[in-house]
């Protein structure tokens, strides 16, 4: 180890490397560009994958969304056709029949409103909801709070509205929390202000107001335009959702096979699409990765391979002189380490600038694509080892050659 | 210091095998200022680098300063041409990126000597071949004769024993030839044992001692006009 610390190695290994001008920028850039491509492509999927889970971050993603359409199939006497809704009842009978599986069941009905606020107005949605919709989709709020139970039992008449509206309908820096807001010449108490979401958001831009209240003042009687489930953990959520499904078609004298009656979303099957994208985008990632690596392996190699041959007669001339075999291998080892170490760190610090590059200009702002692109550094180190190991050992061969031939011979190449 | 009995040397072509150097007894003392003489081909070159440790004989003993050379590891040959033998090649055999100081330094690089010591003594030897203003010149700056005086003192620096010069002269004209012979001569005046092959009758008669191949063996060995002089 004591040639690592000589200032005359390193003269040494300086002088063969100003020498191949050309050898020296071949192996840089070759090894560089290896790294650089790995480290650019484990961060970007791993960005890729951050945005993802945002994305999906706030969802209870074991949910299904249900509502009614019309059907496509005629059904006990019942034309095709036929337009029929939920009901409060379907909402009862599914919550005991599928206590086991359903975690939260929330009831939602929906309208469009103008919203009015002293002198300004606009047009939003207005849905009655249960406070558990909170549970499935986590809402931000930047003043007060959510809906709650007491709410729900004394038909309150609040709102929860969102960022959009309170920028549309207050003044700037007014503050929203106990004013009064009139929708459809009801007078509302603004209890929360939410921020819209920045992911996957099945509710848009709307105003919460208590189930209950909103069942009385829009009369809805015992009508559900559409509920949202919530499973348990470890629930086969598609399963439930075609018995849900089923059963509702049972409770409604729909065909059990008419496709259109009910529309659902499957929160769950359409999050397990995007995985299998990325579990597909990570194994590509590797697969490129690996292969670049091996690249750059054989490039090192085929490098040095060209490199000793070229030097076979400097070899004899210094075995002539007294050079041990060793000092040969030594010589040339450290001079395919220092190279590729060099080359490598310069690969991962410009793979590192873009990644930081792409991380301010693509990674910032709700609607990010890669979010903080980042790469282990283990699996760095383990690949710039590999890289230096599997490089040196190819062009080891050759200088191996170079040293257990007579010097006579590494002498007379030409 | 170099003792040389019934030598062989064959070299495979092929599956026959080319017998070069058939049965060669030779004694070289301390200090003599031997040449070979014999036309190409003639196992002169195959010779010297059996005796410069280069290759190795197939039968025969070899002996070396009184050591006998047989199975030898690549690392003790490495370091027994360090410390006894200096080569001096018909195509000079110069580093072409390095100085010529660097490549007279470079034998004592091996020796393990630090390199302020080791560039002292390398210049020493320049100046002593008549090239200090050149060391720091890269070898295709210089021309053969420089370039063969180059590869004398990287031969000298060392101090070895031996001196072995595969044609030294070869690719130099008359006048250049003429100062590598003076160098050569100074060399073993200073009791270093040299060993040149040649094939120029001039080049030989300066020596004091000259040995004729042909086809492998020893025709004939005898002292020179330049030896009985002395
Ligand atoms: N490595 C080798 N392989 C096969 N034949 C060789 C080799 N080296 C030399 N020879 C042959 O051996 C003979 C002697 O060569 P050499 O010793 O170089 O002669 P000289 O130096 O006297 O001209 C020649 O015929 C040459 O072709
Ligand atoms: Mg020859």
């Amino acid at each position: 180890m004591k040639f690592l610390f000589d200032s005359d190695t390193w003269q040494e290994i300086y002088g063969s490397i100003r020498k191949n001008k050309i050898r020296t920028a071949i192996t840089i850039i070759g090894v560089l560009w290896g790294i650089f491509l790995l480290v650019v492509l484990l961060g970007s999927a791993r960005g890729l994958e951050n945005s993802f889970n945002k994305l999906f971050g706030n969802f209870a993603t074991n949910s299904v969304f249900v509502w009614t359409q019309s059907t496509d199939k005629p059904f006990k006497g019942f034309q095709e056709g036929r337009r029929f809704t939920l009901t409060l009842n379907d909402i009862e009978l599914l919550t005991s029949e599928y206590a086991n599986e359903i975690r939260l069941l929330a009831p939602r009905n929906q309208t469009n409103n103008l919203i009015i606020k002293d002198f300004k107005s606009g047009s939003f949605n207005v849905s009655g909801d249960y406070p558990i919709v909170d549970q499935i989709q986590k809402k931000q709020l930047l003043y007060g709070r959510f809906l709650n139970e007491n709410d729900i039992l004394s038909n309150a008449k609040v709102a929860v509205i969102s960022e959009d509206m309170y920028k549309q309908l207050f003044d700037l820096d007014e503050f929203p929390i106990g004013q009064l807001v009139k929708i459809n010449s009801i007078n509302y108490k603004v209890i929360g202000v939410y921020k819209p979401s920045t992911s996957v958001d099945f509710d848009g831009d709307t105003a919460y107001i208590p189930f209950t209240t909103f069942k009385k003042v829009y009369n809805t009687a015992n009508r559900v335009d559409w509920m949202m489930i919530t499973a348990y953990e470890g629930v086969d959520i598609e399963q439930m959702e075609k018995d849900v499904l089923l059963t509702l078609k049972g409770l409604h004298k729909v065909h059990p096979e008419d496709e259109r009656a009910f529309g659902s979303v499957n929160l769950g099957k359409e999050i397990g699409k995007v995985t299998g994208f990325l579990t597909g985008m990570q194994f590509l990632t590797w697969f490129v990765g690996i292969a670049t690596l091996i690249a750059g392996v054989f490039a090192i190699g085929n490098i040095l391979l060209i490199t000793v041959k070229e030097r076979t007669q400097e070899i004899g001339i210094r075995r002539a002189l007294g050079a041990t075999p060793k000092s040969i291998r030594q010589q040339i080892i450290l001079e395919s380490v220092f190279l590729t170490t060099i080359a490598g760190m310069i690969g991962i610090i410009s793979g590192a600038s873009i990644l930081a590059l792409i991380d301010t200009f693509l990674g910032a702002g709700d609607d990010a694509v890669l979010i903080n692109p980042t790469v282990d550094i283990p699996i760095i180190i383990i690949a710039f080892t590999t890289l230096i190991v599997l490089g040196t050992l190819i062009g080891l061969i050759p200088a191996h050659m170079a040293t257990i031939v007579r010097p006579i011979e590494a002498l007379r190449e030409e | 210091m170099i003792k040389i009995e019934k030598l062989h040397k064959s070299y495979p072509i092929g599956k026959d095998s080319l017998h070069v150097l058939k049965g060669i007894d030779l004694h070289i003392k301390e200090g003599e200022f031997v040449s070979i003489m014999g036309s190409s081909g003639s196992g002169k070159s195959t010779l010297l680098n059996i005796v410069g440790l280069l290759d190795i004989h197939d039968e025969g003993n070899y002996f070396l300063n009184g050591q006998l050379i047989k199975d030898m590891n690549e690392k003790k040959a490495a370091t027994l041409r360090n410390k006894f033998l200096g080569f001096i090649f018909q195509s000079f055999n110069l580093i072409s990126y390095k100085t010529a100081l660097e490549n007279v330094a470079l034998p004592l690089y091996y020796k393990g000597m630090n390199r302020k010591q080791r560039l002292e003594i390398a210049l020493e030897y320049l100046d002593k071949v008549g090239l200090k203003d050149w060391a720091n010149h890269l070898p295709n700056e210089l021309s053969g004769g420089q370039k063969q005086r180059v590869a004398i003192a990287r031969a000298l620096v060392t101090k070895p024993k031996v001196v072995l010069a595969d044609e030294p002269t070869g690719a130099l004209d008359s006048t250049t030839t003429d100062s590598v012979m003076d160098l050569l001569k100074d060399i073993n005046n200073e009791g270093m044992t040299v060993f040149v092959i040649t094939h120029e009758e001039e080049v030989a008669e300066q020596t004091k001692r000259i040995v004729r191949l042909k086809d492998g063996v020893i025709i004939s060995d005898e002292y020179t006009n330049a030896a009985k002089s002395n």
